[in-house]
């Protein structure tokens, strides 16, 4: 559980730490928090080059609100969005979400980018920027692109992002005061990777029906994913017991969940169901 | 003034704790030896298979590779770990050879190590070793064991290593007797997972060879230094008095820690190799695979008994899958589980057939309470499930069956091969089933047995079990007055984190009258003493203490007899006091002024019966049918421990070892594939119970039986926590959901496919 030999550098702007990673032909690897790379490197199932940590470059720790959303800087950590009291009414999805995130010291250290970066199917912002139609942010040596959350999560820890590049932000758009939200999850012990975890919101219409709906979940499939077919079901409806519970069937229906030492793929599939009926039900104006 | 018997009995802090909170504590990895190397291991990745080729040339010229050791270095023929306790010739040929020798049997077995300047040096090292092996097919349960499907030694024709029978009475008679509808037979099977005790930090060694003296030292020493002592000094050809092994603190042992591993002798045989000193400090991958494994067992048992609930006898199978060699313990459990069966209860009749399979996985040991958690799982399940069938309450099903107080002493079972006959000592086993029924308000919660409220479904459940301590054969202490009047107390007895050195000071200052902080404890390091047989058994309180007591009368006679010399009286007529000695005219002469005289003593304690704790544990539990979660609502545990030398720690041991039990019943697991392969290698996967999952658990501790067997009164108590918790829990979640659980663990994948099959 020794770290395999490895160079290292923290360049201080992003332009610098891109440039490190391209020169390094693919086998260089960005450091945030550590909190998933390092013991990557100690299980000695990666053994990079470089680490380019970003600890020195500055910009990358803000979080910004403003009409276009909230602005999360790639290196934003859990304990950075816990304190921050502006996000209970810019984002209380987010706000939420992040509690169910580790433990005290990893939340201290763990990155909003290094997380996007891993991409675990289980972990809360990947499944996030997901339900919350997010925008992340890259940065490579031929420029700056936008990657929907979309089309950035491709499977178990696996993304769009290419070697030589860096997520720089991920912004989530403008969170409407009245919206109806719950967020779910269940782990074998507290601040465990979800087993299932569920992020719902949806608007009322003006005849108070459930309107842009957007389910998404983590732990059940190889990536965090929206279900789009079980917001169907929810959208145009009141959101009564009984809607709540054709959505809840339609969202065990239709995900593919894996069978695996903590649970048989039956189980998440109903533990899933209880989710998105228990994030539903208490989904009032959680202002 | 100091009275007798004024610290025993107290709950006094534990005096290492000061030093290990402020960081002071000396664990094996804060050595630094001069010149030191570090070991790191290549363990086989193939859980069955012939080592065709094994080469270390790339490894061996990496820069900073001091050496590369393999069986070829170790020569022929390659030493094996034997059994500790009581050996078996029958079982030699399965005994785990120090390295993978031609064959591997199991991931994570040994096939070579490497020393170099730094660990990471080391595992770069390992990376650079090719091995080729030819993979033959792995037995992994007891079934395809049992069955001959693969043999682990060809030499021996079987994977049936042992068969156990344990035998009371006649079960087959009583069986055959049992033709008329007053009786009632139930048979079941049951099962519990592979698990282990897994400690504060994993196991490390450090070897030293002295070169001039020819003498070996080996530090990270623990539970039994004595008696791994002499299996090394035997391995490496060194007479035991060339070798010492020291203890230092530990965070825990839990039965696991301490044990002869391969790595006690491959550490210390590379330090004499390189004559440098060689450090290896295990990684937590590495310990989850390599240490010894626990707990995997299956039975289906057949119980008699009368329509009201009495019973007659019980009767079957238990199978243990015991990993690929038996090692220096792995007796133990196999034989507890069918031995301890009946646990408190009158089974008037038994016949157990309990099996040692060998099977590719990682060899296994005692994990704290071996055989009895299991055996209380499996007991306490097929009561219930018996109980719930006739329509007899529980508490009832239990009352009718518990020993009395009047049946004691009580025989159990015998077992054979080792033939040994152990009885129940004393208690009243019916009085604390009757306090945890009070101190839990059974009437009560016992109406909510399969109420749904707010969500939840809830119920409770209830186990009865004894605890065996005290294992002999004897212990050691040795007193020596020191100059400054102070007493250096060295005991035999190892310490692993379980506060013994408090419990040991306050004995010790007792027995002399004397201040607390007048004693000084030496422990656990073979430079101290000549023999000493360590802590295993909830043994070091009853056997260690009690020599300590044996120790301070000799020192006092001494101390008599040297100061009736000074005052001119009789050594009968010298009355001892508060560190003075003062003769019948009032004349005194203080210890100090006696220290010159090199006064010390030696104690032994003998003892071949051991104690007999029990009690009762209950539990409330609410289960959510949506999740498979399982609160644990209330958990009461009564137990009755003969006599109580220090409430506070023995708390901490029973809350210690409840929360660990908890683990054992909803979390731990390790996990094997298929073909052999560990799933769980690390935390993340192998889950522990935290401080904040299990809050709730009362307890209350009782000393209404001291001992009949040694002269503290005292009964082992390190264990009897853990032992009820697995089928306390099964049966209050069978209660509230209505199906009973028959294997562990209890995650909440298995207990939603409980409620929905
Ligand atoms: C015990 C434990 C429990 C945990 N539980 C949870 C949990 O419940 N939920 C959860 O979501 N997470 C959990 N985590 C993971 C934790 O949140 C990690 O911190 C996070 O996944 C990675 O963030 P990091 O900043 O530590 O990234 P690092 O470990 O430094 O990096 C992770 C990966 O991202 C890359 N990377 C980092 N930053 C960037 C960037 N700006 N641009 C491009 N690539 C980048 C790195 O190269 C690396 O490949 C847990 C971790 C541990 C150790």
């Amino acid at each position: 559980m020794k770290l395999p030999r490895f160079e290292y550098a923290s360049p201080t702007t992003v332009q610098e730490a891109v440039a490190l990673l391209a020169a390094s032909n693919g086998t260089a690897k960005p450091l945030a928090g550590g909190q998933s790379l390092v013991p990557i490197l100690a299980f000695r199932l990666a053994a990079p080059s470089l680490l380019v940590d970003l600890r020195r470059i500055a910009g990358l720790d803000t979080i910004a609100i403003d009409d276009a959303g909230v602005h999360l800087g790639a290196r934003v950590r859990w304990c950075d969005i816990e304190a921050d009291a502006r996000l209970a009414t810019a984002h209380p999805l987010l706000a939420a979400a992040v509690t169910h995130v580790a433990h005290y010291a990893i939340r201290k250290r763990g990155t909003v980018g290094g997380s996007l970066a891993h991409a675990d199917p289980a972990a809360e912002l990947p499944g996030i920027a997901i339900a919350c139609d997010a925008e992340l942010t890259l940065v490579g040596p031929s420029g700056r692109r936008s990657v929907p959350a979309e089309a950035f999560f491709l499977g178990p820890l696996t993304t769009a992002l290419a070697p030589d590049e860096l997520i720089t932000q991920i912004r989530l758009p403008p969170w409407p005061s009245a919206r109806r939200w719950g967020f779910q999850e269940f782990a074998r012990r507290r601040g465990d990777f979800a087993l299932a975890g569920v992020a719902a919101f949806y608007d009322l219409d003006s005849a108070g029906h459930a309107a842009n709906s957007h389910i998404g979940v983590i732990g059940v499939d190889d990536r965090p994913r929206r279900l789009t077919a079980a917001e169907a079901v929810l959208n145009g409806r009141t959101v009564d017991a009984n809607a709540i519970t054709a959505t809840a069937e339609m969202a065990a229906r239709i995900v593919d969940p894996p069978d695996d030492i903590h649970g048989t793929a039956r189980y998440r599939r109903a533990l899933l169901a209880t989710l998105v009926e228990r994030a539903l039900t208490g989904a009032p104006a959680k202002a | 003034m100091n009275v007798v018997n004024s610290y025993v009995g107290q709950p006094i802090e534990r005096i290492e704790d000061l030093r290990l909170l402020r960081g002071r504590g000396q664990f094996v990895d804060d050595l630094h030896l001069d010149g030191m190397l570090h070991a790191a291991v290549l363990r086989s990745s193939i859980p069955h298979g012939r080592i065709i080729r094994l080469d270390t040339t790339a490894a061996r010229v990496l820069p900073g590779v001091a050496a590369v050791i393999t069986a070829a270095e170790i020569g022929d023929p390659v030493p094996t770990i034997p059994l500790r306790l009581v050996p078996m010739s029958d079982l030699v040929p399965y005994e785990q050879p120090v390295i993978a020798n031609g064959k591997v049997r199991y991931v994570g077995e040994p096939i070579a190590v490497v020393v170099a300047e730094s660990a990471a040096i080391a595992e770069d090292a390992l990376e650079l070793i090719a091995v080729e092996i030819e993979t033959l097919p792995p037995c992994v349960d007891t079934r395809s064991a049992a069955a001959n499907q693969s043999l682990l030694f060809e030499e021996t024709g079987t994977n049936l290593a042992l068969t156990y029978t344990t035998v009371l009475g006649d079960a087959d008679a009583a069986f055959a007797a049992a033709t008329t509808d007053e009786y009632y037979i139930r048979r079941e099977r049951f099962d519990t997972q592979r698990h282990t005790a897994t400690t504060m930090e994993t196991r490390g060694l450090i070897g030293a060879w002295d070169s001039e003296r020819q003498h070996l030292t080996v530090y990270g020493a623990a539970k039994v230094p004595f008696a791994s002592r002499g299996m090394l000094a035997k391995q490496i050809g060194l007479p035991e008095s060339a070798v010492d092994l020291i203890e230092g603190d530990v965070g825990g042992g839990f039965g696991m820690r301490g044990e002869f591993y391969p790595e006690d002798f491959l550490i210390p045989f590379a330090a004499r190799h390189l004559d440098r000193p060689v450090k290896w400090i295990e990684d937590r991958r590495e310990h989850l695979l390599t240490c010894n494994h626990a707990r995997e067992f299956d039975c289906d048992l057949e119980l008699l008994c009368r329509r009201d609930g009495t019973i007659l006898a019980v009767r079957g199978r238990i199978n243990g899958n015991i990993g690929a060699y038996i090692r220096s313990n792995a007796t133990i459990a196999p034989r507890n589980i069918a031995q301890f069966f009946s646990g408190p209860y009158r089974i008037p009749n038994i016949h157990i057939e309990s099996t040692m399979l060998v099977t590719n996985k990682t060899p296994t040991g005692t994990y704290r309470g071996p055989g009895r958690f299991e055996g209380d799982f499996f007991r306490e399940c097929l009561f219930d499930v018996v109980a719930d069938d006739l329509g007899i309450d529980p508490v009832a099903f239990r009352r009718r069956n518990l020993i009395t107080r009047d049946e004691m002493p009580a025989k159990l079972a015998t077992i054979t091969p080792v033939r040994q006959q152990e009885e129940l000592d004393c208690g009243d086993y019916l009085q604390t089933l009757d306090r945890c029924l009070a101190e839990f308000h059974w009437v009560d919660k016992a109406k909510l047995k399969g109420r749904l409220i707010e969500g939840r479904y809830h119920g409770v459940g209830i186990g009865c079990f004894i605890e065996g301590g005290g294992v002999g054969p004897r212990e050691n202490a040795r007193m020596v007055l020191e100059s400054d009047g102070s007493i250096a107390v060295y005991v035999g007895s190892a310490i692993v984190g379980q506060g013994l050195e408090t419990v040991c000071v306050q004995i010790a200052a007792d027995a002399l009258e004397v201040p607390m902080e007048r004693i000084r404890i030496f422990h656990g390091s073979t430079t101290y003493l000549h023999a000493g047989f360590g802590s295993f058994g909830s043994r070091s309180t009853v056997m260690g203490g009690s020599a300590i007591i044996d120790a301070a009368e000799n020192l006092k006679k001494a101390i008599r007899t040297a100061a009736a010399l000074r005052l001119n009286c009789a050594v009968d007529d010298v009355l001892l006091e508060a560190g003075m000695a003062k003769s019948p005219d009032g004349n005194v002469v203080g210890w100090t002024d006696l220290a010159s005289e090199n006064l010390r003593a030696d104690g032994t304690f003998f003892c071949d019966r051991r104690t007999y704790g029990y009690g009762a544990h209950a539990a409330h539990v609410a289960v959510d049918p949506g999740t498979g979660h399982v609160e644990v609502v209330d958990y009461v545990a009564v137990g009755d421990v003969g006599r109580i030398i220090n409430p506070m720690a023995l708390r901490g041991q029973i809350v210690g070892a409840i929360v660990q039990g908890l683990g054992s019943t909803f979390l731990e697991h390790l996990v094997y594939d298929e073909d052999g392969q560990l799933l769980t290698g690390s935390l993340a996967d192998y889950l522990l119970p935290t401080a904040i999952d299990y809050p709730n658990i009362r307890v209350f501790d009782q000393e209404e039986y001291p001992s009949p067997n040694n002269p503290l009164g005292a009964k082992g108590a390190g264990e009897g926590g853990i032992i009820p918790v697995g089928g306390v829990i099964a049966n209050a979640i069978a209660s509230a959901i209505g199906v009973q659980p028959k294997s562990l663990p209890l995650s909440p994948s298995r207990v939603w496919e409980l409620m929905n099959p």
